[in-house]
């Protein structure tokens, strides 16, 4: 009898349990879905900015640190492997973060004048996740570099 | 709009690459956060930033919330010709700040 009433029991513990877990799963779908951009949101700004053309890895360099004490100050470097002259330069950066409420991050316009393509600024980032650097050549093609960073704290709301 | 920075330096050689590092002094409100009764604090950012040399657009870029606050750049130019650098920084509600360095090119 007593066998019994625990196999009941059981049965009723794991049903609440499931029904727990479909609660707490779709409160989390609830609320943290409109908190921050997702990955698909990156992808459509990417395709938004980008349009269809292939952005291959490699020339970039995005040096931040793996973990940022504070998301709302962030230091991030990019940095391309090109030369900046009149026949081969860095036209643009453009730097994207996966989670932020708002994908971008900044872009930033550059040219054979710069002498270097290296640019430097600070920036928030909301949660952990990726940040993505795209760099546009003058011949028209895309390189990026992305690098996973911890955040432990972020008051900047994004 | 608070007072904006610019270190660089102040003469070289023609042809030298030179780092110039800028720095404004603004909230950068993403438009995200809440004040302490819950209501959104409206959104007031820098959106552009860019240097002329000479008259000539050499940086430009386009800031989004996701810029800290009192946004900092750092890049590069060629020093190419004695002259004037001028920067301006605009915000989404019309305030403007701008500064100018000289720089000797011998």
């Amino acid at each position: 009898m007593p066998l019994r009433h625990s196999r009941i029991h059981d049965i009723h513990v794991a049903s609440r349990r499931r029904a727990l877990q479909a609660l707490a799963a779709g409160a989390c779908f609830f609320i943290a879905r409109p908190a921050t951009a997702t990955p698909d949101e990156l992808t459509a700004a990417l395709r938004e900015t980008f349009g269809e053309r292939p952005i291959t890895r490699g020339k970039v360099k995005l040096t931040m640190p793996r973990l940022a004490e504070n998301g709302s100050v962030v230091p991030v470097t990019v940095s391309v492997d090109s030369p900046m002259t009149e026949l081969q330069y860095v036209k643009s950066i453009h730097l994207f973060a996966e989670k932020n409420h708002l994908p971008r991050i900044l872009e930033a316009q550059l040219g054979p004048y710069n002498g270097k393509a290296v640019v430097s600024s600070r920036v928030r980032v909301a949660t952990s996740q990726q940040i993505t650097a795209v760099a546009v050549l003058s011949d028209d093609t895309l390189w990026s570099a992305a690098v996973d960073i911890e955040v432990v704290t972020s008051d900047c709301g994004l | 709009m608070g007072a904006a920075h610019v270190r660089m330096p102040e003469s070289a050689k023609r042809g030298d690459v030179i780092e110039i590092r800028t720095l404004v002094q603004h909230p950068m409100e993403s438009g995200f956060r809440l004040d302490n009764t819950g209501k959104l604090i409206a959104r007031h950012i820098i959106e552009s930033f860019d240097c002329t040399y000479n008259g000539r657009e050499i940086f430009r870029a386009r800031l989004h919330p996701a810029v800290s606050t009192n946004p900092f750049f750092t890049f590069y130019a060629v020093a190419s010709e004695s002259g004037e650098l001028v920067f301006t920084w605009k915000d989404d509600q019309g305030g403007v700040a701008t500064a100018t360095s000289r720089i000797e090119v011998v």
